[in-house]
């Protein structure tokens, strides 16, 4: 008996172990990897776009410097 | 037009668009696969052209009226803005069609006659440009817009309806059918097409402002 609890409990520890590295392993657990790591592209996209967004506002800005100058 | 807030939005809405295109649920349909998503970007593309060529179509008449050179300037700006987001239609549709329709290039009706229509408004800009007296200059091309415009909306709207086209919504189907777009692409597809109109009317809105400083500098 005992030693069936033996093997058991080891089994059901390396059933543990196995999963737990399934589950961790060097997957550490972050939103952006998760669907196909489809996030990352989202973000980069998004990195893109907030960059060109701030580009249109430097070159209105700059405009608006040569418009004030003119009157 | 001066203001800051219908920029912001503009960023807003077509951000919103990136992160909803590629996240929210899409309908599944064979061929078209994930890359029914692209309806969020390549279609908003020729939008934004439409409403550029509307906004040169309306500047060139008022141009015609008043004669006030600055509707002039804002006409042939907004053409400039419309062309560029044409040709980026043109590209997106290539490349989409390239991997569900088989090939780049199909000579589907409505892909000719949207090369056609970009046709149409470069040689406006040809002919604006051949001529060095401003007035003249104006005028005339002024005149060829305001023809243009109901040209592109045959071209793009009426004649691939007439025959069999690969595009949805096209070829005998009835203009504007509520059934032609999955309900669950529109809250996405809206504010899309709104975001890149924005985004459209604030970099001619910047074209016409630097060539007005051009226009006072000479």
């Amino acid at each position: 008996m005992k030693k069936f609890l033996f093997a058991f409990c080891f089994l059901l520890l390396a059933s543990c172990i196995t999963f737990a590295q399934e589950a961790d392993g060097v997957e550490m657990a972050t939103a952006l990897r998760s669907s196909g790591k489809i996030y990352v592209v989202v973000a980069v996209l998004a990195t893109v776009f907030i960059g060109l967004a701030f580009y249109l506002f430097s070159i209105d800005s700059r405009l608006k410097k040569i418009e004030k100058q003119q009157h | 037009m001066n203001k800051t807030w219908w920029k912001i939005l503009a960023i807003i809405l077509v951000l919103f668009s990136i992160i909803a295109g590629f996240l929210f649920p899409v309908p599944a349909k064979p061929i078209l696969n994930e890359s029914i998503r692209n309806i969020h970007f390549h279609v908003p593309m020729w939008f934004a052209m439409i409403m550029m060529l509307l906004v040169s179509f309306i500047y060139s008449i008022k141009y015609l009226n008043k004669g006030n050179e600055n509707d002039d300037l804002i006409a042939v700006e907004s053409a400039n803005v419309g062309i560029v987001f044409g040709i980026l239609g043109l590209l997106t549709g290539a490349v989409w069609a390239n991997y569900t329709w088989g090939e780049p290039w199909s000579n589907d009706p409505k892909q000719n006659s949207a090369a056609i229509a970009l046709l149409v408004y470069m040689a406006y800009l040809v002919l604006r440009n051949s001529m060095d007296e401003e007035q003249k200059r104006g005028k005339i091309s002024a005149v060829y817009n305001v023809f243009a415009f109901p040209i592109m909306i045959v071209l793009l709207f009426v004649l691939p309806r007439m025959t069999d086209s690969l595009h949805p919504g096209n070829g005998g189907n009835p203009g504007f059918n509520t059934k032609d777009m999955a309900p669950e692409l529109r809250p996405v597809f809206y504010p899309a097409c709104l975001g890149w109109i924005l985004v459209s009317g604030w970099i001619t809105t910047l074209r016409y402002r630097i060539r007005k400083q051009e226009n006072l500098n000479n």
